[in-house]
């Protein structure tokens, strides 16, 4: 079943593949061997083309892109230089389950292995951190190539796809045959799950005591956030999120427990730790959600609901896997429970946890910090912005203050922990949602490292919020430094060689303002969420030594969990 | 516990480097790997003994099964087959022994592929505890290069006879 076409250039067949797979934005940077390609993008009106600062700028662009609209994020690179500067990015994605698309040039087919002026293997270099990679080596492949690349990274478990093309494949013609159906023998997908464990997990719910929801970025993935809300409103049960998972269930819901994990609230954990049900949906068991795997959840029955089979039993053992699109899953599930558990004592238990060890900072010493600022941009925007945070105490912070209400609203960096992230991947958000504050929360180190997008930003006139938690500091290195390694601030103190964020957000066009008074706050938030003519950056020059509240240290029991900072006369 | 894993996967540029990059990448075992054509040319056999506990071989069959050009793979361990490796061996000879040494060969069902002044060439064929015996026993006598082919390995049987094109 193929549509016949006349001859066309491998770069004419490359652009009529993105026209057919609906591409709106290519996220891209042009060189020598990608050329021809650039020559007929100029003549190209049904995408648009965003020119970034750096490559990997273009693969967080991608990601932010696909993250809040669900669609594949593409991008187009050179070769050699070009193709290794979208290596953290395609690692960030396949760690997150991101779909996008690579393109990247490559030397002609016989340059390659002779290294050649920008030459790189980069098939071989994303083996291991693509779901799956092409090289190109004859222009006859090349539209059932993209068809496949599209097919595999956004279907299943999504995943960065790279497609590398030789610059002699890209100048040669042949007809062009767009394949209808996608046919991959080695690849093959599991939407429903098993009905005899559905039904088991449903009559596990019905007994249970002490269920508890331990949801993931899958459920947001697959579209899952109205099944969720509809399982757990029926049926009165807990929910806690994953880094990933925050915004599957409105973060406003008294059902909501907030996050679990290292930084977990309180009562997230003491949940986990007490269930006497545990059902995961869309979920990996990270050792940041477990900590030591023999003290995790002990007292639970266990439920894995998960696309990928390798997922399951590869952390913690559990005794029902059910392997399936966990959208397709809990809308079975719900439609097999007609008894709903009893759990008020176990609601009565969490509710105690919660006044037990709340959230909280400290407000009365008139000093501004990063839990304040995001706690008063959460209610600003009524959880109705699309968040995109850096790695670090902004990120913590984030996904414990911010109260998120949609899916695809909390966009970060979770697996592969990229600092650098949130200011391309914001770029990338705000073309994809045009209805919605797109704020990007940064520290002040990682706001440095892709700093040269912001170019991007404003030549577009993105109306994107930059927010700088400025501590001086690489503020959860300095945390650890504190805690478990000797109080020695090993390179972690940025205070004397900052820029003036200010000044050099001027320089690239953008309003900056800074302030470090508590009082500053919610105006300043305010005349940033107002302005939509292009990117605002907000500096907040938060207190230095400020940590992350609860901690529980890295491979420890949930047991070990510390919740403030000691006293010195309470260590001793 | 050792285990035997068959995987046909695409007879495709790419595909057995994609394998053995997963084996590294995730820390699994690899005692040896051999790769062939099958009876289809799009399609390659390869044989992979790997060690591990229950827990790892579960991994390395479903982080197997995850990559797309795999199309079966089968853990053929304690199943009925047939297993087989070739071994190429340089043995030094002294006046006097080579006749030991050609006897040795005939009781591991080997032939003499090669000869010289100095040493003999043998092909010995069987399971990989055959070939190590064989190894051992000609040791004293001097080893001067070892080749071995790694584990070619099939089920018995009519059910193993055909290529399953699905995966499960």
């Amino acid at each position: 079943m193929h549509t016949k076409k006349k001859n066309m250039s491998g770069a004419d067949i490359f652009f009529e593949c993105l026209k057919r797979e609906n591409v709106e934005y290519v996220f891209g940077y042009p060189g020598g061997a990608v050329l021809k390609i650039y020559e007929h993008l100029h003549d190209v009106d049904f995408l648009k083309h965003i020119l970034v600062r750096h490559e990997q700028g273009a693969t967080h662009m991608a990601e932010g892109y696909a993250k809040a609209t669900g669609k594949v994020g593409v991008v187009l690179v050179t070769s050699g230089p070009g193709a290794t500067n979208t290596v953290t990015g395609i690692a960030d994605a396949y760690m997150d389950s991101v779909p996008i698309v690579v393109f990247t040039g490559q030397v002609a087919t016989h340059l390659i292995g002779n290294d050649a002026f920008q030459e790189a293997d980069i098939v071989g270099i994303t083996r291991p951190i693509t779901k799956h990679n092409f090289l190109v080596r004859d222009v006859n492949e090349l539209a059932s190539i993209i068809k496949k690349a599209f097919y595999i990274a956004s279907t299943g478990r999504p995943g960065p796809v790279l497609v590398d093309l030789p610059k002699n494949v890209i100048n040669s013609v042949c007809e062009f045959n767009y394949p209808e159906e996608v046919e991959l023998r080695g690849y093959k997908l599991r939407t429903h799950g098993h009905q005899n464990q559905i039904k088991k997990a449903a009559t596990m719910i019905q007994k249970a005591k002490r269920p508890l929801l331990y949801v993931g970025g899958g459920v947001i993935m697959s579209g899952g956030n109205r099944e969720l809300y509809l399982l757990a409103k029926e049926n009165n049960l807990p929910v806690t999120m994953t880094l990933q998972g925050l915004g599957a269930f409105p973060g406003t819901e008294p059902q909501s427990l907030g996050m679990l994990g290292m930084h977990g609230t309180y009562w997230a954990n003491q949940a986990v730790n007490n269930c006497d049900l545990l059902v995961s949906l869309g979920a990996r068991f990270d050792d940041r959600v477990t900590g030591k795997i023999e003290t995790f959840a002990t007292k639970a029955y266990k439920i894995h609901v998960d696309i990928d089979p390798t997922c399951i039993d590869k952390n913690v053992i559990v005794d029902l896997p059910i392997v399936g699109d966990v959208k397709h899953v809990m809308a079975e599930l719900a439609s097999e429970l007609n008894t709903k558990p009893d759990v008020e004592e176990w609601w009565a238990q969490i509710e105690q946890w919660k006044e037990e060890c709340p959230l909280d900072y400290e407000t009365n010493d008139g000093r501004l910090r990063s839990q304040y600022v995001v706690s008063k941009l959460s209610e600003l925007t009524k959880g109705e912005a699309v968040v995109v945070t850096d790695v670090g105490q902004n990120q913590m912070w984030t996904a414990q203050y911010y109260k998120f209400n949609h899916p695809r609203s909390h966009i970060t960096s979770g697996g592969l922990g990229t600092m650098g992230f949130s200011l391309p991947a914001s770029i990338g958000a705000a073309f994809g949602v045009k209805d919605r504050p797109i704020i990007s929360i940064n520290g002040d180190g990682g706001f440095q490292m892709n700093i040269q997008e912001l170019v991007t930003a404003v030549y577009h006139k993105l109306p994107i919020k930059f927010i700088i938690l400025n501590n001086s500091f690489l503020g959860m290195v300095r945390q650890w430094q504190e805690l478990f390694h000797a109080e020695k601030y090993s390179f972690t103190e940025l205070s004397e060689s900052n820029p003036n964020f200010v000044k050099v957000a001027e320089a690239f066009g953008l309003k900056a303002f800074s302030t470090d008074k508590p009082a500053d706050v919610v105006p300043l938030l305010k005349e940033a969420l107002d302005y939509n003519d292009g990117p605002v950056l907000l500096e907040f020059k938060v207190v230095k030594e400020d940590m992350v509240f609860p901690i529980i240290p890295s491979g420890a029991s949930i047991s070990d969990m510390i919740t403030r900072r000691l006293d010195p006369k309470e260590m001793m | 516990m050792q285990h035997i894993i068959s995987v046909l996967c695409e007879n495709q540029f790419g595909a057995f480097n994609r394998i053995v990059t997963m084996f590294s990448g995730k820390g699994f075992n690899v005692h040896s790997m051999s790769i062939g054509e099958t009876e289809n040319p799009e399609i390659s056999r390869m044989t992979i003994v790997t060690e591990g506990d229950d827990k790892i071989i579960e991994q390395v069959v479903k982080q197997l099964n995850r990559l797309i050009d795999t199309i079966k793979i089968v853990d053929l361990t304690e199943q009925a087959i047939v297993q087989r490796e070739l071994a190429l061996l340089t043995v030094f000879y002294q006046k006097g022994n080579r006749g030991e040494i050609i006897d040795i060969c005939e009781i591991f069902r080997g032939n003499i592929v090669d000869i010289n002044n100095k040493n003999l060439m043998l092909e010995i064929t069987g399971p990989p505890d055959k070939i190590d015996a064989a190894i051992n026993v000609l040791m004293p006598y001097g080893i001067k290069e070892i080749a071995r082919s790694g584990n070619v390995v099939l089920k018995r049987g009519e059910q193993a006879a055909k290529v399953v094109h699905e995966k499960e």
